[in-house]
């Protein structure tokens, strides 16, 4: 673990991995005085309250994660994604497969970044583990559910975007008029259904 | 107007060039993807919203080269801050930096700014748009909060509160250089020797800057190739892309980036670049 100064009242935690990025952002969420708590893929961006960060980074213990209970997030999907067949032909298996296998494992949000409510998703089957697009979408409509490495996503709002589209869901993910205005939030466990 | 005597309003007959509702923004968001947002020259916003017996933090409009004009629904009390400019209600010239109490049917006209980029506007009450995570601002990068504003837009206004006895404060002018104190990190690492590559270089504000960044344009900062698994990024985070230009990122920053970041600029010293007019020359000042 390595702490990285980030101006005057900000830190930059750099770790090997995202499950250690889960443990220090467990270990760091509920200390008062934190403006900023971002989890990333290999780093956690605290600004504030940085003595009591410091002292609480000295013991945390990066091989476990505290045990938590969880949010739990449903989100049915329509599973008509251009991309669907060249992601089933790049894992070697059947579109159906594709459908199978997402539907059936359980993730969990790593961080969200890159647009309000965008959530980066891991727990994908490693069969389905594909690169980005070779040439970006201008523009990826709204709540399409796709893939990228190891992560997989659902698109609060129409971006531009390379993650490979195997389907669209019509839950909304993020209203920033709403009490909670982003669906899913880091440490959140999500399951896609077919709708 | 309707005939509800209760809604204190005002109207935006011309925006000038940009018009935007501001507050002191969203910031405890970046985790959801949330930028910060918020006035980007607080302290003239905090002015004046002073001046008109406002809390610091109330809605205000952040006018871009100025060249607005309003007309009051209602009486209230305005107040201009910024760098100087003219203000002239009904055609004659009234002072910027202090409180304009003003019967309704009234026309403000705001002027463009000698020196600087933006001009804040406080009216009693406050600007009474609805919050989004609890703020009023314009979020220019992720599209939340009030949509900018439109030739004859009505603002609906708040509550006016006590207004204080406030003096007159003397306009402030923006400088045509500026020193900006830097710290390094988090990712110094990634240049040779950072802290004299910053300190020597010089550049100047790029046309292509706004709410999400001051982009600079001058000495190429000389960095390792490649990209960093996308991080998080706080406010006055200086990235340097491929091409060696240094954008320092102001309050409608993206919340996650891959470019590294040599140095951090101080919070106090932020406004100085919200304020600075293409052209500006900047010169970075490595702290400890």
């Amino acid at each position: 673990m390595l702490l990285r100064r980030c101006g005057t009242d900000a830190l930059l935690v750099e770790v090997d991995s995202l499950s250690e990025v889960a443990a220090v952002r467990a270990a760091l969420q509920h200390l008062d005085g934190i403006e900023e708590l971002v989890p990333a893929a290999r780093t956690v961006l605290v600004k504030g309250a940085l003595t009591e960060v410091r002292n609480v980074l000295r013991t945390v213990d990066l091989a476990n994660v505290p045990p938590t209970t969880p949010r739990e997030i449903t989100i049915p999907v329509i599973y008509d994604g251009p991309d669907l067949d060249m992601v089933a032909e790049t894992a070697g298996t059947t579109p159906d497969d594709v459908v199978k296998q997402h539907t059936a494992a359980t993730y969990e949000v790593a961080f969200c970044g890159f647009a309000p409510g965008f959530a980066y998703l891991t727990g994908l089957p490693q069969q389905l583990r594909q690169p980005r697009l070779d040439s970006p979408r201008t523009k990826v409509p709204q709540g399409s559910v796709g893939i990228a490495g190891e992560f997989t996503a659902a698109y609060p709002r129409s971006t531009p975007g390379g993650w490979r589209l195997i389907g669209r869901t019509e839950i909304t993910l993020f209203d920033a008029k709403a009490e909670t205005p982003a669906l899913m939030q880091p440490g959140d466990q999500v399951r896609f259904v077919i709708a | 107007m309707s005939g509800n005597t209760s809604t204190r309003t005002v109207t935006i007959l011309k925006t000038g060039p940009q018009a935007l509702v501001q507050d002191l923004g969203r910031p405890g968001n970046a985790h959801l993807g949330v930028p910060p947002s918020g006035a980007l020259d607080q302290q003239s916003l905090k002015l004046a919203n002073r001046l008109v017996g406002n809390e610091e933090g109330a809605a205000g409009l952040e006018l871009l080269l100025g060249g607005a004009e309003l007309r009051t629904e209602t009486a209230c009390t305005i107040a201009v801050t910024g760098p100087s400019t003219e203000v002239r209600v009904d055609g004659r010239l009234e002072d910027s930096h202090q409180p304009l109490h003003l019967a309704p049917g009234r026309t403000v006209s705001i002027g463009t700014p000698a020196t600087g980029l933006r001009t804040y506007v406080a009216i009693s009450g406050g600007i009474d748009a609805e919050e989004e995570l609890g703020s009023r601002s314009t979020d220019l990068l992720s599209g939340i909060g009030p949509d900018p504003l439109r030739d004859n837009d009505v603002l609906r206004l708040g509550t006016p509160g006590q207004p204080n006895h406030a003096d007159v404060v003397p306009p402030a002018q923006a400088l045509q250089t500026l020193v900006i104190p830097i710290r390094l990190g988090p990712r110094d690492d990634w240049f040779e020797d950072a802290e004299t590559q910053l300190r020597q270089g010089v550049w100047t504000v790029s046309d292509r800057s706004n709410r999400v960044g001051a982009r600079l344009n001058g000495t190429k900062l000389n960095r390792r190739d490649g990209e960093i698994p996308s991080e998080g990024m706080i406010t006055g985070a200086v990235q340097v892309p491929p091409d060696g230009q240094p954008v320092v990122f102001l309050n409608d920053h993206p919340t996650t980036g891959g470019y590294p970041v040599i140095g951090v600029v101080d919070h106090h010293h932020l406004h100085f670049l919200g304020q600075a007019r293409p052209g500006t020359t900047v010169r970075f000042k490595p702290v400890d």
